[in-house]
């Protein structure tokens, strides 16, 4: 459902998405500059990696457009992308794209059990032994 | 489709969605009320929902956490303000941390629920609120990467498959 609200833009732009957060130090470069800015250095320090490693991780996240980079002296500073109303939308969507799969899993449950209020029981959980094993 | 509508609200950080189900109201209520048949709907096929704590009374909590595709545990939490049964829920939605608290740090939702009778069926309105603008842009930003990991944990299935 996330990939639905990206699917208009170009390939090429959802090849770089998927490419620059398929990495998990990558997704953690992000999480940490959510709130705010920080130097390359600094993150760098957080890896067990080199500073131009980090860097280079920096970049693909900066040609995914995720994040903005910015020189300040002699420190790059790295944050999420400031377009702070196209990402508040976006969070309507995503919450609206969950709340819209999670509605369509409750009519798949009700559509499964005979209980449509007339039925003699109370839906019994071991009815439905469709549910995998938790984990 | 059973969503009838959906409307996003920037300004008022609000996404308020409608949907109609054939089902009584009664029925539908128990979707939110029997923890068992919650954590069927609440999680992703691929992040499944377990409730551990589930008290549906006026300042009671409700405790999850989901299992992501490598084992990996994201744990939340409600905190129940108002409860009419089988019409109404009003609680707020929140991550907790690694010990099943509350985490102060993370965003939080403030979720409204009420459940009408309409033309045999149930109309389901759900209004979600973010506490805050910046709650809100983090939660997408974290939205967006677990999203994307999960549909590329999606494809690894498949290309394993």
């Amino acid at each position: 459902m996330v990939v639905d609200g990206i699917a208009d833009e170009t390939g090429e732009t959802v090849d770089r998405l998927f490419h620059a957060l398929a990495d998990g130090t990558r997704r953690d470069i992000l999480r940490r500059c959510v709130r705010g800015e920080l130097s390359v250095s600094r993150l760098a320090a957080a890896y067990p990696m080199s500073f131009a490693a980090v860097q280079k991780h920096v970049t693909v996240l900066e040609r995914a457009g995720l994040v903005t980079k910015e020189r300040r002296g002699r420190e790059q500073l790295v944050r999420t992308d400031p377009e702070a109303v196209g990402r508040a939308r976006q969070a309507l969507d995503e919450l609206e794209s969950a709340w819209r799969a999670r509605v369509d899993r409750m009519s798949g449950l009700l559509a499964e059990g005979a209980d449509d209020g007339a039925g003699p029981d109370a839906p019994d959980p071991h009815e439905h032994t469709t549910k995998g094993p938790d984990g | 489709m059973t969503v009838t509508s959906v409307d996003k609200d920037v300004d008022r950080l609000t996404l308020t969605i409608v949907a109609d189900f054939t089902a009584p109201v009664e029925r539908v209520w128990r979707l939110w009320a029997d923890p068992r048949q919650l954590e069927r709907w609440w999680g992703p096929p691929s992040y499944p929902a377990t409730f551990e704590e589930h008290d549906l009374t006026p300042g009671g909590g409700v405790k999850y956490y989901m299992t992501g595709p490598e084992g990996e545990k994201f744990g939340g939490w409600w905190r129940v303000s108002s409860v009419t049964p089988p019409t109404a829920l009003e609680f707020t939605d929140a991550f907790s941390d690694q010990d099943g608290k509350p985490n102060p740090e993370m965003p939080t939702t403030e979720v409204r629920m009420t459940l009408t009778e309409r033309e045999g069926g149930t109309r389901m309105e759900l209004r979600s609120v973010f506490d805050t603008r910046e709650q809100m842009e983090q939660l997408a930003e974290m939205g967006m990467v677990e999203g994307m990991s999960q549909a590329i944990g999606q494809m690894d299935a498949l290309l394993a498959a």
